[in-house]
């Protein structure tokens, strides 16, 4: 879900030490059920074995709405270290109650406001038809595209060239370059990835596990490919189409490397 | 307004000072004022490369810990009338530089009506050349036909646009590309990349290509930034450099191998 910081107060004087700025970003959300502590630390170690990627400092909101149980006794700060340890930041809480709020203002989380209802609470959506957020449920990699607002595209653009030791992550989306990869830089993405330029560096498409993600090149010069963990490294790659365009995708689990024409 | 320009490659000896030296030699004396300033501290070069060495006093540590003004520590250079050199300390480590310190500098500078700051970054990625980095609105990235130094200066261009003040407030620092120490024959040969592949590499515009040649060594050795030299290849291709910085267009020159001899002559004569 988007995060928008209104505050724009931009101070003119030069000796500002700080300026406010708009941002949006897209916040995943962790929609708590019920909460068992051995239960919960041990399917988010499953679910960070599975996507390590994306368990990294990843800033989570704790959401509440669906939880089926005594909101009051939650031991709060317990859950918040357990996401901490499995690379999860929890940033704010959303959907809980007053007792709780004020043990989320002990330890710094945020209140998000209840914001927008997302399509997968429309209860009275036909019970045989699954919505397409049930769907994307179904598929563990997927969860996190079904949370990012339907208004805001979850593809991330952009134009400058990604240098050697730069890393590009585009969570729950596709990660369009329109600019080269160099030779030491690794460009991820949870869905597909466009490059509008040479490709020198590392390129990782579908790295929460969706296997039809593809990554598309001007110029193959790679020194990695992969899609949902399947790669071809240098050596591989130069063996066919190294320096056309091309794109990459899976067939079963072999990576083909197919001509743009 | 000053405008802040970076000197910087990553890899070590690929020829930042003598470019920065060059450089700032070349825009003081189309009679713009100007500062160098060095920040290879410890190291100290850019003094011996313009012969001030024996006339440095204080430096830019002393400056920045407040224990001597500008006007004491800047020393005036005696070929470019509007040339001011600020050498770096030989004796303190490179943490004396902090962002303030540095900050405080550049706008006291600014103040002083100086039009361009040249700042010669020491090698690496460390803090050193951080620091002189930081506050850039440009950036010259100086690289040597060969592939790890074209390496190292992508690295430092995607530094530069993510961790500089201008990327931090959303901006871009304009970069342009140096090619230092070429060697059309070495080149010709597959020995070294070509200006092409170097442009297609690095993705950024080309401020010039100086040669490879003798004369640098020797200006150097008699502290005469190589600009002055104006029979010489390097020098008239860092003239062009500084021509082009300055917003005039001229063509490259000294990309290709020279065709020398008397065929060479009889063909001029007759042209
Ligand atoms: N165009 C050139 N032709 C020949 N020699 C050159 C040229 N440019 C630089 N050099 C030589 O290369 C050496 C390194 O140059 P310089 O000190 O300018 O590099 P630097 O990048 O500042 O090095 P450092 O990283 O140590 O600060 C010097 O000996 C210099 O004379
Ligand atoms: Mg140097």
């Amino acid at each position: 879900m988007p995060l928008l910081k209104s505050l724009t107060g931009k101070n003119t004087e030069s000796s500002a030490a700080f300026r406010l700025k708009g941002g949006l970003f897209p916040l995943t959300l962790l929609e708590i059920s019920h909460y068992d502590r051995t239960e919960f630390e041990q399917q988010l170690q499953d679910k960070a074995a599975e996507a390590p990627i994306f368990f990294k400092q990843t800033p989570v909101v704790l959401s509440f709405e669906e939880f089926d149980g005594e909101l009051s006794t939650l031991p709060l700060s317990e859950l918040v270290e357990i996401c901490k340890t499995h690379g999860l930041l929890p940033v704010a809480l959303r959907n809980s109650n007053a007792a709780l709020q004020d043990e989320a203002k002990q330890i710094s989380l945020a209140i998000m406001p209840v914001g927008r209802v997302k399509p997968n609470a429309d209860k009275t959506a036909s019970d045989t038809a699954p919505t397409a957020t049930e769907d994307a449920s179904a598929a563990p990699a997927a969860e996190h595209i079904g949370e990012i607002n339907p208004n805001s595209s979850p593809s991330k653009i952009v134009t400058t060239p990604i240098r050697s030791g730069q890393q590009v992550y585009a969570p729950g989306g596709d990660l369009i370059i329109m600019a080269s990869v160099s030779a030491g830089a690794e460009v991820l993405a949870d869905g597909n990835i466009h490059i509008y330029g040479a490709l020198r560096g590392r390129a990782l498409a579908g790295v929460r596990g969706d296997t039809s993600a593809r990554i598309f090149c001007q110029s193959l010069e790679a020194e990695l490919v992969s899609i949902a963990g399947n790669f071809k490294v240098d050596e591989d790659l130069r063996k066919d189409h190294w320096k056309s365009a091309v794109h990459a995708s899976l067939d079963e689990q072999t990576l083909c490397i197919t001509p743009l024409v | 307004m000053a405008k802040i320009i970076v000197v910087t490659s990553g890899k070590g000896g690929v020829g930042k000072t003598t470019t920065s030296a060059a450089i700032s030699s070349g825009i003081a004396m189309r009679g713009h004022k100007t500062v160098v300033i060095d920040f290879d501290i410890g190291l100290r070069n850019l003094d011996i490369i313009m012969n001030c060495e024996r006339r440095v006093v204080y430096d830019f540590v002393n400056v920045i810990n407040g224990e001597a003004n500008l006007r004491q520590a800047l020393i005036k250079d005696k070929r470019a009338e509007n040339l001011y050199i600020l050498p770096a300390s030989q004796t303190r480590d490179k943490d004396a530089l902090t962002v303030e310190g540095v900050e405080r500098i550049l706008n006291e500078l600014a103040a002083d009506g100086f039009e361009y700051i040249i700042c010669d970054s020491p090698a690496g990625i460390e803090h050193g050349a951080f620091m002189a980095m930081y506050f850039a609105d440009m950036a010259i990235v100086v690289a040597n036909p060969e592939v790890s130094s074209v390496r190292d200066s992508d690295r430092i261009l995607g530094i530069l646009q993510s961790k500089s003040r201008r990327a931090e407030n959303g901006e871009r620092v304009e970069e342009c590309l140096l090619l230092t120490r070429y060697n059309p024959e070495r080149v010709a040969k597959g020995e070294m990349l070509g200006v092409q592949d170097v442009e297609e590499i690095l993705a950024t515009k080309l401020l010039g290509v100086i040669p490879e040649s003798e004369t640098v060594l020797k200006a150097s050795n008699q502290g005469i930034p190589v600009i002055h030299d104006i029979e010489s290849p390097a020098g008239q291709a860092y003239s062009d450099a500084v021509s082009r910085l300055l917003g005039e267009e001229v063509e490259h020159r000294f990309m290709s191998v020279e065709q020398k001899g008397l065929f060479k002559r009889l063909f001029r004569r007759s042209a």
